[in-house]
């Protein structure tokens, strides 16, 4: 199509080059384009948090942001943190605990849930909960998930 | 309808109206035999010339991408005539105006249900009490939509379905029929699936009508619901307006109850399970957990232009449980007697069963009172009555709710079978050991995230005797799995473990009569565990199983010339002494309830459940959890509000509030274990438990916080706007 605009960005480390039409956004990109599956849609209006992923450091709404707009940027999705294993504690927490239970909510609570343990702070329960507020899970009631994440923080109770 | 700009748009294969599709899938009528008197128009799978709600697909575009779908659709022309609606389920009933005129009315179901001398004891008790509870209808919300491929083979005419559902062999037999292809044709294979909660469980236009266009074009067809489309055309459930009486001695014993209910289904009954059956619930569940024997209901299922509402998650029980216990409540505060002991008064005894209740319901063995009294000692509930009496002084307004109930479960083919529906209430497992030694389980109940094959694992690596990681568990296909229901009701681990079991303990056997003749031993004194035949006193290692495969399948020469080694074993399982295995179980919920504002914060949440034999801790802790939360959201947030020409108006995430973690409690469950006798199992459901008692409970709790203020809501969701209204502030 001649919209379709040159972009480039780095997605779980490695280059991508390919032209985009400007109204693709970035899920439907990473999806689509490249296969990358493990980020789901569930609302595509920014609200259930299902498509969460980080760019350049942030975790952002993948929904909500169009794939043109992550040119030059660098793009991490659950396939490539669980590859580099940054996710793997707190994976075996959600296994162990049983936090996800059809698990379609589970790549995007999983980014959230880091973003908040890599900043280092001791967060108690109720900021646990505030920090993945934003995710919507139908099928657990958050309690477990919180437990998880909690684990990973303190460590075992 | 002009459809040639959107046939000429870039990327598109066809485009077709309902005409078009009904050439290739017939209507369906949805009425069961048991439920007398119900009755629904022919649906087809696309309207043709008249569609009924906001959300009844009226053509389909098949391109090659989604994008250029949805460009398409906006290039179809149509003209539309707008016809009168009818929105209200007042104006339903009273027939302004009557939706299908070849019907009549609008009532799709109407029931009756008296146990005689009713009047008699209204009229002489001591305490009358009577209020209207409303409940907005709400929708199932899956994080994934709705999802089907349909592949049509036209050499072979065979059709293979890639369908996110929880009755695959329902829905191999529905698209056979409707499509006109044989039931050994056609294949339906479901993977995993993004939550469903009852939502796909039946038969959706759109998803008929995706297979319908796969045969048209021989080729490959899929359709994935999103969020817009799945707020339309996902069942919506629990419209409910109910009038319900109690009658009492001023003793505090409860005489009799009486309800007047009237549900709102959209303008058809759904396939196959219908319409009728959420309705029919309510009145057989009212009171349900206690002693009374009088009992009088009427029930109106009406027709409105809304879309359409059926089975979802606890089906009648949020509504019966929030009645009764809504209605309990009001009594005890009449009568000035504590709603604790108002309850242990008046809910069955322990040692009254089997027992009968006044609408004709059989309940095998239960535990109210064990279970009060479990629950009260969890909840620390009379220093938490002490503490909420000082707060009060200090201007804190907390709220202690009890709900008790019990639960269908396990049903036996009274449900829908007897009805005429095919709709299977039998399960099946077969079990195979693998020449390494490793177990193969195939069931016919699905998988949704609940946890169904973990369990299963479980019970056969228990019933054969071999360790969790030897086994592999395969469901959702058609092709592959002895024939099924899938997964409604509460029945996954009732119905089909109890086939796993069965099939389980025959396969040792098996394994026995394979490793005695190996071993030339007596079968009784051997034995299988940690993956070895033992010798059954010492448990002594005798044979690995991994050696009992390799014999069987590769070296059956060495064994005697008579013998044949059955190593794959199917068992079927149908609970059928009782209509329904009953579960009982109550919660407590403790709120704040901010005057100024009308905010509810939830600060605890308690559960005791009582659904027999526990198969796994911590996935019932979670089924309950998740299901607490699911009615949680019922009675606080959620509500498809519709405008006066039946346009829906919060059809986003956005607009239509669900739970989410910031507001949610931690919740603390306790199982008590009442195994039903029926089978070698013991297990009842659990699955809907949670969302049956929640809303209950957090209605009784705000109520009992803003009863000093003299004030009561009795219209879910209970929004901030609702309170403040029972305030008396806006």
């Amino acid at each position: 199509m001649e919209l379709a605009r040159e972009t480039t960005l780095t997605v779980n480390g490695q280059r991508v080059a390919r032209r985009i039409e400007p109204r693709m956004h970035l899920v439907d990109f990473l999806r689509e384009e490249l296969g990358l599956t493990g980020s789901h849609l569930g609302c595509e209006h920014g609200v259930c948090g299902a498509c969460t992923v980080r760019v350049n450091g942030d975790i952002v709404r993948g929904c909500l942001m169009l794939a043109v707009q992550a040119d030059g940027c660098t793009v991490e999705t659950i396939e490539g943190l669980t590859d580099s294993k940054e996710l793997a504690p707190l994976q075996k927490a959600f296994h162990e605990r049983n936090a996800l239970q059809c698990g379609f909510c589970t790549p995007g609570m999983l980014l959230a849930a880091q973003d908040l343990i890599r900043t280092g702070k001791k967060a108690s329960r109720e900021e646990i909960r505030a920090h993945i507020s934003g995710n919507y899970c139908r099928c657990t009631g958050y309690q477990a998930i919180v437990d998880a994440i909690e684990e990973v923080i303190h460590g075992p109770r | 309808m002009d459809l040639s700009k959107a046939q000429a748009a870039p990327g598109v294969i066809a485009v077709v109206d309902g005409r078009a599709v009904a050439e290739y899938c017939t209507p369906w009528v949805a009425v069961l035999a048991h439920l007398k008197g119900i009755k629904s128009p022919p649906q087809h799978a696309m309207a043709i010339e008249r569609a009924c709600w906001q959300g009844e697909a009226c053509a389909a575009v098949i391109a090659e991408s989604r994008s250029q779908a949805e460009d398409a659709v906006a290039l179809i022309e149509a003209e539309w005539e707008e016809l009168p609606v009818v929105v209200d389920m007042d104006a339903a009933l009273a027939g302004k105006p009557v939706i299908h005129p070849e019907l009549g009315d609008n009532i799709c179901f109407k029931r009756e249900y008296d146990t005689g001398g009713v009047d008699d004891v209204f009229a002489r008790a001591d305490v009358v009490v009577e209020e209207t509870f409303r409940f907005g209808r709400h929708t199932g919300v899956c994080l994934e939509g709705r999802a089907i491929l349909a592949d049509y083979n036209a050499g072979e005419h065979s059709l293979t379905v890639y369908h996110a559902t929880q009755a695959p062999h329902m829905m191999q037999d529905i698209f056979s029929r409707h499509l006109n292809i044989p039931e050994a044709n056609v294949r339906v294979i479901t993977k995993d699936v993004g939550g469903s909660f009852g939502i796909k469980v039946h038969v959706y236009p759109d998803e008929m009508a995706t297979a319908a266009i796969s045969v048209l074009l021989r080729r490959p067809v899929k359709f994935v619901a999103d969020r817009l489309e799945s707020f339309l055309s996902d069942i919506h459930a629990r419209e409910h307006k109910a009038r319900v009486r109690l009658a009492c001695s001023k003793g505090g014993e409860m005489l009799a109850f009486e309800l007047d209910d009237v549900t709102a289904i959209g303008p058809y009954s759904v396939y196959p399970r219908t319409s009728g059956i959420e309705g029919n619930q309510v009145v057989n569940l009212i009171g349900g957990p206690y002693k009374h024997q009088k009992y009088r209901a009427k029930l109106h299922v009406v027709f409105t232009n809304k879309n359409v509402t059926c089975q979802y998650r606890a089906v009648g029980h949020p509504i019966a449980v929030a009645l009764t216990e809504g209605i309990v409540d009001i009594a005890a505060q009449k009568l000035g007697i504590d709603p604790a002991e108002f309850r242990r008064r008046n809910l069955i005894a322990d040692d009254a069963y089997p027992y009968t209740s006044p609408v004709g319901l059989k309940f095998e063995k239960l535990s109210h009172q064990r279970t009060l009294a479990k629950l009260l000692d969890i909840m620390r509930y009379t220093e938490l009555r002490a503490e909420q009496a000082r707060l009060r002084k200090t201007g804190v307004h907390r709220g202690i709710g009890l709900a008790a109930m019990i639960e269908v479960t396990n049903p036996s083919p009274a449900f829908y079978g007897v009805g005429g529906a095919r709709i299977s209430a039998q399960d099946g497992a077969t079990l195979r050991l693998e020449p390494t030694g490793m177990l193969t389980v195939l069931c016919s109940v699905t998988e949704q995230g609940q946890g169904t094959e973990a369990i299963f694992a479980q019970i056969a690596a228990s019933a054969v005797g071999v360790t969790l990681d030897k086994v592999r568990c395969m469901t959702g296909d058609t092709g592959v799995t002895p024939y099924g229901g899938g997964t409604w009701a509460s029945r996954g681990a009732g119905i089909g473990g109890e086939a796993v079991l069965q099939a389980g303990r025959a396969l040792r056997s098996n394994i026995l009569d394979v490793a005695a003749a190996l071993l030339k031993l007596d079968k009784a004194e051997l034995d299988i565990a940690g993956n070895a035949v033992v010798n059954r006193l010492t448990q002594e290692a005798k044979l690995p199983l991994a050696e009992v495969g390799r014999v069987a399948y590769f070296r059956p020469d060495t064994l005697p010339m008579d013998f044949q080694s059955e190593l794959t074993v199917t068992r079927h399982y149908t609970p059928r002494q009782y209509g329904f295995t009953f579960t009982n179980g109550m919660q407590a919920a403790l709120v704040e309830v901010d005057p100024a504002t009308g905010f509810v914060s939830l600060l605890r949440h308690w559960c005791v459940e009582d659904s027999g034999t526990v198969i796994n801790p911590m996935l019932a802790d979670e089924q309950l959890r998740g299901g607490i939360v699911q009615g949680i959201g019922g009675a606080l947030y959620e509500e498809c509000i519709y405008g006066p020409d039946g346009q829906l108006m919060n059809g986003s995430l956005a607009d239509y509030l669900v739970p989410m973690a910031g507001e949610m409690p931690d919740i603390v469950c306790v199982h008590l274990e009442t195994p039903t006798q029926q089978s070698q199992l013991g297990a009842k459901g659990i699955g809907e438990a949670g969302t049956a008692g929640a809303p209950a409970a957090i209605m009784n709790a705000i109520n009992d916080a803003l009863a000093p203020l003299g004030a009561r809501v009795t219209q879910m969701p209970f929004t901030p706007e609702r309170i403040l209204k029972a305030l008396g502030k806006v």
